[in-house]
């Protein structure tokens, strides 16, 4: 290499390390940038040789400073080194790490979605004298090196529907999936098939995908990520982030900014050292199986051994899941112990042992059962479950009762359930006949006795007033607005176009129930509203309530706005879970609640919702989620947040395939993660005429897309006409549609089928 | 026969449309930091759904109302005598003055010089084949409409029914819907002037397109 090129590759180099420390100084970087402008200086006046010799020297010098630089690196440094131009992205992994590949889904910018890349992929292994090739469906996001409709791997909704077609399309080949996550979040647009209903979908498709799945995240930023992160082993790149939001918008909520407000970059690296974002962090938490090393400073395409690593650690990774689950305990006990014993002796393999990537019927189930555990055990830490182990010990054999209750009474009782009512029917009725013959004498004594005994009583109900009893149960007026009792007007919104006359607060929020009596415009109401009018009158029973939602990343400052939320709000969690009935029929419940740091989804209300959908999966109850409002996933919760979006969705899902009816009804603002995994994905799902239901609010979606969106953008009709909920439903009918819906729904294996 | 050139004067003499801002409805008000002079907009926004500067607020039974200009331009007078008194419904508060652009001013003088034949009932309206095609060869203004003449189809999900023009024989001056739109009834279809006034109406738009100075 010729020394001019050589000089022109350093100045690249140093250009690369000042764009990932961004604008902090840093004497290292000075150094350097020092010595290469002197050599340049006096490098016409050089000798070849001496040129030759002090390049040398400068190049020996960039590696022993990116080496010690490599040490100073911060997480906002990280997050710079994924959004680099010069980033390894999934076309570089297809072309280096797969031994052929072709793409599916698209060509370039002639792609349904360019931000997102889909190949048939095939990796080529030789055991003994056999050459084996082993396909794989590799699924990403392709930033590509600054190619402007990538999108910056910003996925559309149809994008993310692509790669879901796709999955569903290796299961049925019974291959493995390799998702690569190069995201800094989902494209926040709400056409069909919705940016936060197509995440749900995805992910709620993934907990039930019959083949491994192994998932490399270099950039995971949120919603985006996860709809393809539900693996079976999730491998990280070191230099990579995982996190619920892109530092600058935790900044920007942090600080509250305003539109076209920007946040300092202090308070910018503050909230990423905060959100626990690196590599590390997460192997920490337990979120991520294990890191693939980097070289210094980050891949790039250049970095031929990083390849070779990240090739073998797929390959191990897809191997170890696979051998998880292999009936041949045998083989796979062997294959295991040699490779923990090469990697100990560093002298590992992965593509010296073969292990075939199919698997069988038993396997595939055992595959979605260790899926569902291992993402069950995470994130426990960060919620808080103060029960005494009493009180454990009887939650557990509660649930241990219930369980054994519902296999003899729904799962072997109802298998003779027809023989054994016939024979009731019949013995019932023989009974009834001598029941009948014995009382004869008796009941010809009573007749003949009989007065007309209830003519006072009759009297009485024909001319006196009668007392006014709801005849379905419920109970208006048990709950009384603090809104109801201000003595004032109110105005409805569309008083402008539909002529709505102002309302006395007391009519409104009493007996008008937070509806505009002329043009039944929903004004907010608070949830115990609900609490007093869906349910049956002293039917509700809250469990978990005990589960506290934590501060597991220290975020600063965030121990006091929990403490005051739960002062105020009197809950220890933005989830309330309890079972109540609707007519007599039992349902198990879960409520986020708007007034507790605006309903959003922490560990402990993962938690909760789980430990309902257990609930009403183990009693063969119907299961509702009323969101009276989230703001999606609480961001001082970093990954134990975001990670309940498939923590959620597979407990749901599990509850659905056990036969279950799951109903969500959404109330006030519902947004982001949670719209996005366990609420999305259902289907069922229904709003109430005062429902706002989207992916992002607008604020995010002008600065993402640069697109102004029509004021009606999120209401409940424009979700409707999405096909993104199933109906709306009118405050005071919500109880008379909620029963209709327990009875005419879903659920082939409710208890009162 | 119209004057166009008085009808043009009239307007230059007050180039200004009028708009009083009366009280909605009884209540307590309070005039915001506006003064006669001040540069006030209308609502804003790609729907119109920013509102406009906020001129007074008005107070009924503790709820708190905004009064907001409907249209830019400026204030002309405003009853600052009425500030913090109660008042009732109707109540002039405030005049606005909007200055006409040349939209406007071409939108009123084409509303005084043509006739507007309007359309029966909320349905698409196509020009019938023959006329559609001298249309679209020469323009609208090759044709001229006559009283009982054939002249659109009115389609109402695919049911068609022909609509003929009636009203005062002349020129069809402009065409004021596009294909396939769903119009509403009482929407003007086409602009008829008689052939006589042509000339004198487009000499108007040409004056009021170079000599029309639209005021801030």
């Amino acid at each position: 290499m010729d020394i001019e090129k050589k000089v022109h590759l350093l100045a690249e180099r140093l250009r690369y390390i000042q764009d990932i420390f961004g604008p902090k100084e840093n004497e290292n970087i000075k150094l350097l940038q020092g010595r290469l402008e002197e050599f340049m200086a006096k490098e016409k006046d050089l000798a070849n040789e001496h040129k030759v010799r002090s390049l040398t020297v400068l190049e020996d010098l960039f590696v022993f400073l990116e080496n010690k630089l490599e040490r100073q690196l911060a997480a906002m440094d990280k997050v710079r080194i994924v959004r680099h131009p010069q980033r390894i992205c999934l076309k570089d992994i297809l072309e280096h790490v797969y031994d052929n590949y072709t793409e599916v889904g698209g060509q370039g910018e002639y792609s349904l979605d360019p931000s997102i890349v889909i190949a048939r992929a095939y990796i080529t292994r030789r055991s003994g004298k056999r050459v084996y090739h082993q396909s794989v469906m590799v699924i990403g996001q392709e930033k590509g090196h600054g190619q402007e409709f990538r999108n910056g791997g910003s996925v559309k909704p149809w994008g993310n529907a692509n790669a879901l077609h796709y999955m569903k399309v290796a299961e049925t080949e019974n291959i493995p999936i390799h998702t690569y996550v190069f995201t800094p979040g989902a494209y926040p647009i709400e056409d069909y098939p919705g940016a936060a209903q197509q995440i749900a979908r995805n992910l709620y498709e993934m907990a039930g995908l019959k083949v491994p799945i192994v998932a490399i995240i270099s950039e995971g930023g949120s919603g985006g990520a996860e709809a393809i992160a539900l693996a079976d082993a999730r491998l990280m790149l070191s230099h990579g982030y995982y996190s619920v939001i892109s530092p600058e918008g935790a900044a920007a909520i942090e600080g509250r900014l305003r539109e076209g407000q920007r946040a300092t970059p202090e308070l910018v690296d503050t909230c990423a050292q905060q959100l626990r974002m690196t590599a590390e962090d997460n192997l920490a938490m337990g979120y991520i199986d294990r890191i693939i090393q980097e070289p210094p400073l980050g891949a790039r395409p250049e970095h031929y051994d990083f390849f070779k690593s990240l090739r073998s650690e797929v390959i191990r990774a897809t191997d170890e899941v696979i051998l998880n689950v292999k009936g041949f305990k045998l083989f796979r006990t062997m294959a295991l112990n040699r490779r923990r014993k090469a990697e100990r002796k560093n002298t590992f393999d992965a593509e010296s042992i073969f292990v075939r990537w199919k698997l069988n019927s038993k396997g595939r189930e055992l595959l979605l059962g260790r899926r569902y555990l291992k993402f069950m055990r995470l994130s426990r830490h960060a919620a808080l479950d103060p029960k005494p182990p009493f009180q454990r010990l009887s939650a557990f054999s509660h649930d241990l009762g219930w369980s054994i209750y519902s296999f003899l009474r729904y799962d072997l009782f109802r298998k003779h359930q027809k023989k054994v009512q016939h024979t009731v029917e019949e013995l019932g009725a023989e009974a009834q006949l001598v029941w009948d013959r014995l009382l004869r004498p008796v009941k010809a004594l009573a007749k003949r006795f009989k007065t007309s005994d209830n003519l006072a009583e009759k009297e009485q109900q024909l001319t006196q007033l009668s007392d006014w009893v709801r005849d379905d149960g419920a109970s208006i007026g048990r709950y009384d607005s603090p809104k109801a009792r201000e003595d004032r007007a109110v105005s409805c919104p569309n008083a402008a176009t539909h002529g709505c006359l102002d309302l006395w607060a007391p009519d409104l929020y009493r007996d008008f129930a937070g509806v505009c009596s002329y043009c039944g415009h929903h004004f907010p109401m608070e949830y115990p509203w609900y609490l007093a009018n869906l349910f049956d009158a002293g039917s509700i029973y809250e469990f978990n309530e005990e589960i506290e939602s934590t501060n597991p990343l220290n975020y600063e400052g965030f121990d006091l706005k929990l403490e005051q939320a739960k002062k105020k709000s009197k809950h220890k969690s933005a989830c309330m879970t309890f079972e109540a009935r609707i007519d007599n029929i039992r349902l198990v419940v879960a409520m986020l609640m708007a007034d507790f740091r605006g309903g959003t989804v922490g560990a402990a209300e993962g938690e909760k919702f789980i430990r309902a959908a257990d609930r009403a999966r183990n009693k063969h109850f119907p299961f509702l989620a009323y969101i009276h409002g989230t703001a999606g996933i609480r961001i001082q919760e970093g990954v134990n947040g975001v990670i309940q979006m498939p923590r959620c969705t597979m407990a749901v899902r599990r509850y659905l395939d056990a036969g279950g009816l799951y109903l969500v009804l959404y109330d006030t603002n519902s947004y982001a993660g949670p719209v996005a995994s366990f609420l999305g994905c259902s289907p069922y799902q229904f709003a109430m005429r005062s429902t706002n239901l989207g992916f992002a609010g607008p604020g995010v979606i002008k600065e993402t897309t640069g697109v102004d969106i029509p004021p009606d953008y999120h209401r409940a009709y424009s979700a409707l006409s999405r096909g993104h909920i199933q109906g709306i439903w009118d405050r005071r009918d919500a109880r008379k549609n909620l029963f209709q819906a327990l009875l005419t729904m879903g659920g082939r294996n409710l208890y009162y089928r | 026969m119209l004057d166009v050139t008085k009808l043009l004067e009239e307007i230059k003499a007050s180039p200004y449309k009028e708009v009083e801002i009366l009280a909605p409805h009884t209540g307590m008000i309070e005039f915001a930091a506006v003064e006669p002079g001040t540069k006030v907009a209308g609502s804003m926004g790609v729907w119109k759904e920013k509102p406009g500067t906020l001129l007074a607020t008005i107070e009924r039974e503790r709820n708190k109302k905004n009064i907001c200009s409907p249209l830019k331009g400026e204030v002309a007078s405003l009853k600052t005598e009425l500030n913090k008194t109660f008042v009732s419904a109707g109540t002039h508060l405030a005049t606005l003055r909007h200055y006409l652009s040349k939209d406007e001013v071409l939108e009123e003088i084409l509303k005084q010089a043509l006739y507007l034949f309007r359309a029966p009932e909320r349905a698409k309206y196509y020009f019938v084949p023959e006329i559609d095609k001298k249309i679209k060869a020469s323009g609208p203004r090759s044709i001229t409409a006559r009283d009982g003449m054939e002249m659109f189809i009115m389609s109402r999900m695919k049911r068609e029914a022909p609509v003929f023009y009636s009203g005062p024989e002349g020129i069809i001056y402009a065409v004021y819907f596009q294909y396939n739109d769903v119009l509403d009834a009482e929407q003007p279809l086409i602009g008829v002037c008689s052939p006589d006034q042509f000339q004198l109406i487009n000499d108007v738009v040409v004056r009021v397109q170079t000599e029309w100075e639209e005021q801030e």
